[in-house]
């Protein structure tokens, strides 16, 4: 490992996904640096393979076939790339990665109060980047045996236990220390790992956490109080510690690791990490409020950065495919089924989700198919925002109960400083995105999902490589951020969206777009209606909405808004249908209505659409 | 650009004759108790351990009513003590007897630990036996003392797409006459219990029933209908990480969900194999490298000098026999004709990488390459 001194010519980034390891290639040509190519292999890390790098050869060993460019060192039979870059096809400058394989990092977090230290610990954990598989807490409403017994089960990577402000009451603290002490959870890999536990509670309880927990069995990280008062909240330190402790202990014991940490040059991230920061660096480059999400196949993750807060969750088995079937479960047929605008069974719809869920890697061959995956989609965003709304609240000493179920329950507006008028970006990223066939499904799903109110800019990453670039950003910010902007961000274009109810039909707003002096359209939109504008992602317009007294277009009810947007691939869209979005109880009524959103922004090829009425 | 173009694609294994080698492993350090070249059978115990009790904490010092550093003065017992359920742990009399307070111990078990800063007593309840199986028929190649003992077998081999249920053995015996009939629960009777009963194309929620009813060791099908399934298990899915369950016998089904006719060159196993004792998990994890349910049917007789090759990693090229994973193909079965390096354009509109099969019919289908499966010969 270590940094590469001169400037790069080609860059080989992979991400080892849960399901798929995906290669992304990158070269400078000319002056500019350009994705070059990509290649795909299913994740070796589990049995019967067990070895990490033969995934990651096997996608790479793809990119050489479409490129012809030689990677692969083939003089040994263990993967090794040729490096530096020799002149013509040969050779790379730099190599890294990201995991989320095996799961990712999977944490328990522990801390006093509920709603207090387990709830930043909760945030530092997902910060970095985990699967928080559980949340222990003092008040969490269970018996100490069954706390003990929940850590004996789930065995996670690591433990985060917060805890007490400085100089407060440690006995509370040490009550959770005690709980890990005796619960000894066994890790997933290996037999002589010592399980790690970052502490970060109070300061004053360090050397009797460190007795509580012998040597023999936890490695322990003492690192700065996460609430040092309870009315500050420190993540950083945590957070870093985890990431270290992620690269030490849990990458160094997955399977075929140690080869692939020994080619990386930086440290390996975990996915949902190196995706934020890359949506991070972007905000705070540009100085906007982001909101991010990453759909995998075992989670979705979401990102935000408002008004300078960032903050990332990962919503565990919340994924496209083999947690599929779990999104089908939390939501509900019903849930699912209202995105759908043809008559589906729930014998047929269960069908293909858990047939997707067996058979993982599978991509939907009939357009159907495709549309009952896009439904799923919504349904697994929608609850994957709704926790992390849960978790993107004011700090506060004291807070009403709430029960880990409730992360799935709607989050009122004021609970949350998201405030969806003021969402400038909308960025997805996954498979299930960057497969789309169609950019405007990428720009409806999204829409659907999120329901931003006012003008939002919506853009989706080309052929998902926002993890692979930001981990690179570490050592190469501006490569990294070059590439972003240029060849991984695709502009999809802006939502001009209403809040407000109303009756099918009736006005919501006259928008005027003047694309020049001369040149100028008037479009009255209608309650119900998606209009949307083919507007260019090269070309900038002024728009001015006068909504009508029951509507809402980020200002205020019945408030004028004008302002200078961008078009894009797909344009500019104007969505009133309402916030929530609303749709018929009455099934025929609501799939004409689909039908009639899926035409307007051409969503589905038109014969096709045209069938379903 | 490479003149032929290969595709790794993970198939699930179906084959008459290969070499099956199992490690079985111990959860944590214990006894082995078999030695390389021994035979063992299903049922064979070739290894135990102990397991750690729970531990239980007991808060001496609140319930006391007392300073945790004020706890030793009252205790009744040490660390490594045995105590029974209800044993006073610790206590106090005062005023004469007015006041009198104790501690019991929930639980039987030993005295663990006592933490001096929380005042709390842990009781650690007995360990248990765990005693662990061959799970297959075959010899002992390998022993790693208190660890594993790894077992090979020559067998006939066949994996599922998803199980339902863990570890059991039983006589093959194939209640189907052809590998697109449905099961029906009349052709499961008082028979089969123990058996593993293979059928065509799906098993009917009444036959699943019935199966658990006569005490079937497991079911092996091409399909079944999801909301059966989950009405034999009680609850919905959620994600694919099965082996647990408790449904009383082992259920694999080998092409997915819904009416899947089982694959002919998997049927054809069976039948050939109809009596023989095998043995089946249902164990599934679909993940990275997935962990799929498996039918492994040992045929030792078969050892005559040479031995099959273990299974290896399936590699795609023309003339591979796939099958295909998606609908509107589902489950249909061909020959690779040819793999293209261009991108192409599907249905969706989706540029992917495809492969041209053709399927028994003759008719060429150009699938994406995501959607087939290598069957492993």
């Amino acid at each position: 490992m270590g940094m590469v001194a001169r400037e790069p010519r080609f860059i080989l980034a992979t991400d080892v996904g849960s399901t798929t390891t995906k290669a992304r290639f990158f070269g400078k040509v000319g002056d500019e640096w350009k994705f070059l190519a990509s290649g795909e292999a299913p994740t070796t890390v589990e049995k019967p393979v067990e070895d990490v790098t033969k995934g990651v050869r096997n996608a790479v060993r793809e990119v050489e076939e479409l490129t012809g460019h030689k990677i692969i060192d083939d003089s040994s039979e263990e993967l090794g790339f040729i490096m530096p870059y020799l002149g013509g096809k040969t050779g790379i400058d730099v190599y890294v990665s990201t995991s989320s394989a095996g799961g990712g990092l999977q944490m328990l977090v522990a801390g006093v109060v509920k709603s207090i230290t387990a709830e930043s610990a909760q945030r530092a954990a997902l910060g970095a980047g985990a699967v928080v598989m559980d949340v222990l807490s003092v008040d969490d409403g269970r018996e100490v045996h069954e706390k003990v017994n929940t850590l004996r089960f789930l065995r996670p990577d690591m433990v985060l236990l917060a805890g007490g402000t400085d100089g407060g009451d440690k006995t509370h603290v040490l009550e959770m220390a005690e709980v890990i002490a005796v619960a000894k959870p066994r890790p997933r890999f290996g037999i002589s790992f010592r399980l790690p536990v970052v502490y970060a509670g109070n300061r004053d309880a360090r050397e009797d956490v460190k007795r509580i927990l012998p040597g023999d069995f936890f490695d322990i990280r003492v690192v700065d109080n996460i609430r040092p008062q309870i009315e500050v909240e420190r993540v950083e330190p945590a957070r870093n510690a985890i990431l270290e402790l992620f690269m030490e202990h849990v990458m160094a014991h997955a399977p075929g690791y140690e080869k692939l940490m020994k080619l990386t040059s930086t440290d390996i991230m975990p996915t949902p990490a190196a995706e934020g920061l890359m949506v991070r660096t972007f905000a705070e480059m540009r100085g906007v409020n982001v909101i991010g999400v990453g759909m995998g196949g075992a989670t979705t993750n979401v990102y935000s950065v408002f008004d300078g807060r960032f903050l990332r969750t990962v919503s565990a088995n919340l994924g496209m495919s083999y947690s599929i079937g779990n999104v089908l479960k939390e939501a509900g047929t019903e849930n699912v089924k209202r995105w759908i605008p043809f008559e589906i069974t729930d014998d047929e719809l269960m069908g293909i989700i858990y047939n997707k869920m067996i058979r993982p890697t599978t991509i939907p061959m009939t357009l159907k198919d495709l549309v009952v995956e896009h439904a799923v989609a919504r349904e697994s965003i929608r609850m994957a925002f709704n926790h992390h709304k849960y978790l993107a609240r004011e700090l506060k000493g004291v807070k009403k109960e709430r029960t880990i179920s409730d992360i799935f329950e709607e989050v009122k507006a004021e609970e949350t400083y998201i405030d969806m008028r003021r969402v400038d970006y909308i960025v997805g990223t996954g498979g299930l995105l960057s497969r789309a066939p169609r950019r405007a499904q990428s720009m409806i799903i999204l829409a659907d999902a999120f329901q931003p109110i006012g003008l939002t800019y919506i853009m989706q990453d080309s052929v998902f490589m926002i993890p692979h670039l930001g981990v690179l950003s570490k050592i190469y910010r501006d490569v990294a951020l070059e590439i972003f902007e240029k060849e991984c961000l695709v502009p999809l274009g802006t939502l001009i969206a209403a809040a407000g109810i109303g009756t099918p039909g009736e006005k919501v707003a006259d928008v005027t777009v003047e694309y020049s002096e001369s040149e100028r359209d008037n479009v009255e939109v209608a309650f119900g209606s998606l209009v949307k504008l083919p507007v260019s992602q090269h070309k900038e317009v002024t728009v001015t909405v006068e909504p009508t007294r029951k509507f809402d277009f980020g200002l205020g009810f019945g408030k004028r808004v004008r302002r200078r947007v961008r078009g894009g691939v797909v344009g500019i869209v104007i969505d009133a249908r309402g916030r929530p979005l609303h749709l018929p109880q009455d099934e025929r009524e609501r799939m004409k209505l689909l039908v009639s959103w899926f035409k307007s922004i051409e969503a589905y090829p038109k014969d096709f659409l045209e069938k379903l009425g | 650009m490479s003149e032929e173009s290969f595709a790794y694609t993970p198939g699930l294994a179906t084959t008459s004759l290969t070499y099956i080698v199992r490690e079985r492993a111990l959860p944590v350090k214990g006894e082995t108790l078999a030695s390389p070249g021994q035979r063992v059978d299903f049922d064979t115990i070739v290894g135990k351990c102990f397991l750690e009790g729970p531990p239980y904490i007991v808060k001496v010092a609140e319930l006391l009513g007392v300073e945790p550093e004020e706890v030793p003065r009252y205790l009744k017992v040490g660390v490594g003590d045995a105590v029974g359920r209800g044993a006073v742990l610790a206590g106090y009399t005062a005023l004469l007897g007015l006041i009198k307070r104790v501690v019991e111990s929930p639980v039987e078990g030993v005295v663990e630990s006592f933490n001096e800063l929380t005042g709390h007593l842990t009781i650690r309840s007995p360990p248990r036996t765990i005693e662990l199986r061959a799970y297959i028929r075959g010899s002992v190649l390998k022993v790693v003392p208190g660890e594993s003992v790894t077992i090979g077998t020559p067998a006939a081999f066949v994996q599922g797409i998803i199980g339902f249920g863990g570890e059991r053995h039983g006589a093959i015996e194939v209640v189907s006459s052809r590998n697109h009939d449905v099961v029906t629960p009349d052709q499961i009777g008082e028979h089969h219990a123990g058996k593993i009963v293979v059928g065509g194309s799906l098993i009917t929620y009444e036959a699943l029933e019935k199966a658990r009813k006569v005490g079937v060791a497991g079911v092996v099908v091409g399909g079944a209908r999801i909301t059966d399934v989950e009405k034999i298990l009680g609850y919905r899915i959620g994600v694919a990480i099965t082996g647990r369950e408790n449904i009383g016998f082992t259920l694999v089904l080998t092409e997915g969900f819904g009416r899947l006719p089982m694959s002919k060159r998997a049927f054809d196993i069976f039948r050939e194999n109809e009596g023989r004792e095998a043995a089946i998990n249902g164990a599934t994890q679909v993940r990275a490298g997935v962990l799929r349910p498996e039918v492994i049917i040992p045929r030792e007789e078969e050892v005559s000098g040479e031995v099959p090759e273990p299974l290896g990693e399936g590699r795609m090229r023309a003339g591979s026999v796939v099958r295909i994973i998606r609908f509107p193909y589902f489950g249909e079965i061909g020959t690779v004709v040819e793999l293209p390096v261009e991108l192409h354009e599907i249905e969706t509109e989706s540029p992917v990488r495809v492969v041209k099969v053709r399927l028994q019919d003759g008719r060429v289908v150009v699938i994406p390459r995501a959607d087939v499966e290598i069957i492993s010969e």
